[in-house]
């Protein structure tokens, strides 16, 4: 037999990675206690149908509770559908559980893969023959995960004592080193702080451009989507409500960041031309501007402030993803 | 061989690692983290050693007071107890974790470990592999050694293989009996009391003469949970003694038909549990 045979997904680009169709999963609530026990079926995920091809790098965004992990779960070999299909790297998850596992990475931001008290390098090494890969196969892929993570100076601390941004790069790393044609990462960015998170942007981006891994990436951090992702899938009740380019998504909802600044002294609302006023708090003295940032900066916005009031402080917010699901429907 | 891509192709083709080979890298590694902390694991150790010391004392005390138990004397007793303890410690200290399913399920370790190409339960099973449990197999290795000396069996060859077999077959009988546990604890996730009321349930009848248990206990103990199987019956055998009511004491030669059945169930039971988590229905 050829051996292309036993690997239905190759990485050509184009090929479909990840395929879902009509795919939907119910879950049994149970509420109440004693004779008043009601059962309900509540769908989790309520038809979703959605290609992903080779190579291309997809942000997974929901409200909590929109069906997200549902899907990751069902695509990954944890969860069975109700209903529908899934095929991902052309393999049926549950049914084909571990060859679908040496053809993907899985990061649950939320949960540790490594072992807590093992050594990082121990966990690599296991990891490798776990995916069976011997040694010196195995060694110059770690030592380029090292590198690019900038994992080195960790290599000999227990997982347990990493912070964790650290262990959240050993994650990342841990993933990848049976170089998976598809990476998925649920939620990867939560908790880290702004350099942890960029650090782990970066080397994303290099690992894409030079593996040519595909990446499926659930968060609530739009500027992850906005560095690594081409391409949008918004659930929202289990179902998609929107399946395109960022850019796209930006024309549909008020992707707003808002400037939220405190004057030295109350002032009634301020009038500006690069920003709405939203509203203000402690008399005045707190004011919210919310603009559009592929229409102006925010120096722009902060300048036209400054012009008319004293600055004594100010913060960004970025939009919540909560709002773009729910401008979807209503518009701007 | 003369076409020289086909070289190109085989080269790149690096051999792949067998399975065992992190199986064994998982088990040195929860070795060597137990063993680094070398106070702790003598401790541990020690206080498994010291439980199966305590459960021995119970007969000790019972056969001090009355001349027989169940038919058997103390030394007879204490051969029953020490083949029963050396395979319940052995399938304790191999499947022992599965018994936290539970709590994998809850810290959503599961979830991890089912996106690894391991089989679950190897995965399970190394993850708390704890070497402390073999302090119990030591303490009924002890005992077994100590009885031999003393009751000095005729060392007839069917002696010597029941002496070596029973322990194994009652090691893989004990171990089916805890990953049948551990595939029902997918269905009843807050059940661990009730599945560990059946594994340890099975593993105490297994040390008892098996003529001491009332009559439906004794056939359930030998025909569904084969406890009397891992000691009791091969201890008829060696001992030359016959069989209470509805144990005839050639059951004692059975050790692997037991072993037999007892592990297809559990690998039933194992795959339905996990099927029902993975909610393809069971």
């Amino acid at each position: 037999m050829n051996p292309a045979s036993t690997d239905p997904a190759s990485t050509d680009p184009g090929a479909p990675v990840i395929e879902l169709d009509g795919l939907r999963r119910e879950f049994v609530v149970r509420s109440g206690r004693g004779l008043r026990r009601s059962r309900r079926v509540v769908a989790a995920v309520d038809g979703i149908t959605a290609t992903v091809r080779a190579g291309e790098s997809v942000g997974y965004i929901g409200a909590n509770g929109a069906g997200k992990s549902t899907t990751i779960k069902m695509l990954t070999g944890i969860l069975v559908p109700t209903s529908g299909r899934v095929r991902t790297c052309g393999f049926e998850p549950v049914p084909q559980r571990t060859q679908l596992a040496r053809r993907i990475g899985v990061v649950f931001g939320q949960r540790s893969q490594l072992w807590w008290d093992l050594p990082l390098r121990d966990s690599f090494d296991i990891l490798a023959a776990i995916h069976r890969i011997p040694a010196d196969r195995a060694r110059p892929r770690i030592d380029q995960l090292v590198e690019g993570l900038e994992l080195g100076a960790l290599l000999a601390t227990p997982v347990r004592q990493l912070s964790l941004g650290e262990r959240m790069r050993g994650e990342v790393a841990a993933a990848l080193v049976h170089r998976p044609a598809l990476l998925v990462l649920d939620e990867p960015t939560i908790g880290l702080d702004m350099i942890s998170k960029e650090r782990l942007r970066q080397f994303l981006v290099a690992e894409r451009a030079e593996q040519g891994t595909t990446l499926l990436l659930t968060t609530h951090d739009m500027s992850d989507i906005e560095r690594l992702c081409d391409r949008v899938l918004v659930v929202d009740h289990g179902r998609i409500a929107y399946d395109g380019s960022l850019e796209g998504l930006g024309e549909r909802v008020a992707m707003e960041r808002v400037l939220v600044v405190d004057l030295a002294e109350p002032r009634p609302p301020l009038e500006l031309s690069s920003a709405r006023h939203e509203r203000s708090e402690l008399d005045g003295a707190r004011q919210r501007f919310a603009f559009a940032p592929d229409r102006t900066t925010a120096a722009q916005v902060l300048a036209e402030i400054a012009g008319q009031a004293e600055i004594r402080d100010l913060r960004i917010t970025e939009p919540a993803i909560e709002d773009i699901v729910r401008t979807l429907y209503t518009g701007r | 061989m003369a076409d020289p891509t086909a070289r190109v192709i085989t080269r790149e083709a690096a051999p792949e690692l067998s399975g065992w080979t992190a199986f064994r890298l998982l088990i040195a590694s929860r070795v060597r983290a137990q063993l680094t902390y070398r106070a702790n694991f003598v401790i541990n150790f020690a206080g498994a050693f010291v439980l199966g010391l305590v459960e021995f004392s119970e007969i000790y005390i019972l056969l001090h007071n009355t001349p027989l138990l169940g038919g058997l004397d103390l030394l007879q007793a204490a051969l029953v107890f020490a083949l029963a303890n050396v395979g319940f410690a052995l399938a304790d200290l191999v499947v022992g974790q599965v018994d936290a399913i539970p709590q994998h399920v809850r810290m959503g370790t599961l979830e991890s470990f089912l996106t690894r190409p391991m089989p679950l339960l190897l995965q399970l099973v190394t993850a708390d592999f704890q070497l402390r449990r073999l302090g119990r197999a030591v303490f009924a290795l002890l005992v077994l050694v100590v009885v031999l000396v003393l009751l000095r069996p005729e060392p007839t060859a069917a002696t010597v293989y029941l002496l070596i077999a029973t322990p194994l077959w009652g090691a893989t009988i004990y171990a089916g009996l805890f990953v049948l546990a551990g595939g029902i604890q997918f269905f009843i996730i807050e059940g661990t009391e009730f599945t560990n009321a059946f594994v340890y349930g099975a593993g105490y009848a297994g040390q008892l003469p098996g003529s001491v248990l009332i009559a439906p206990l004794r056939v359930a103990f030998t025909f569904v949970f084969p406890a009397t199987v891992t000691a009791y019956l091969p201890a008829l055998v060696i001992l030359g003694l016959p069989g209470p009511g509805f144990l005839p004491q050639w059951l004692g030669w059975c050790g692997p038909l037991f072993a037999l059945t007892t592990g297809l169930l559990a690998a039933l039971g194992w795959r339905l549990g996990v099927r029902h988590y993975t909610g393809a229905g069971g």
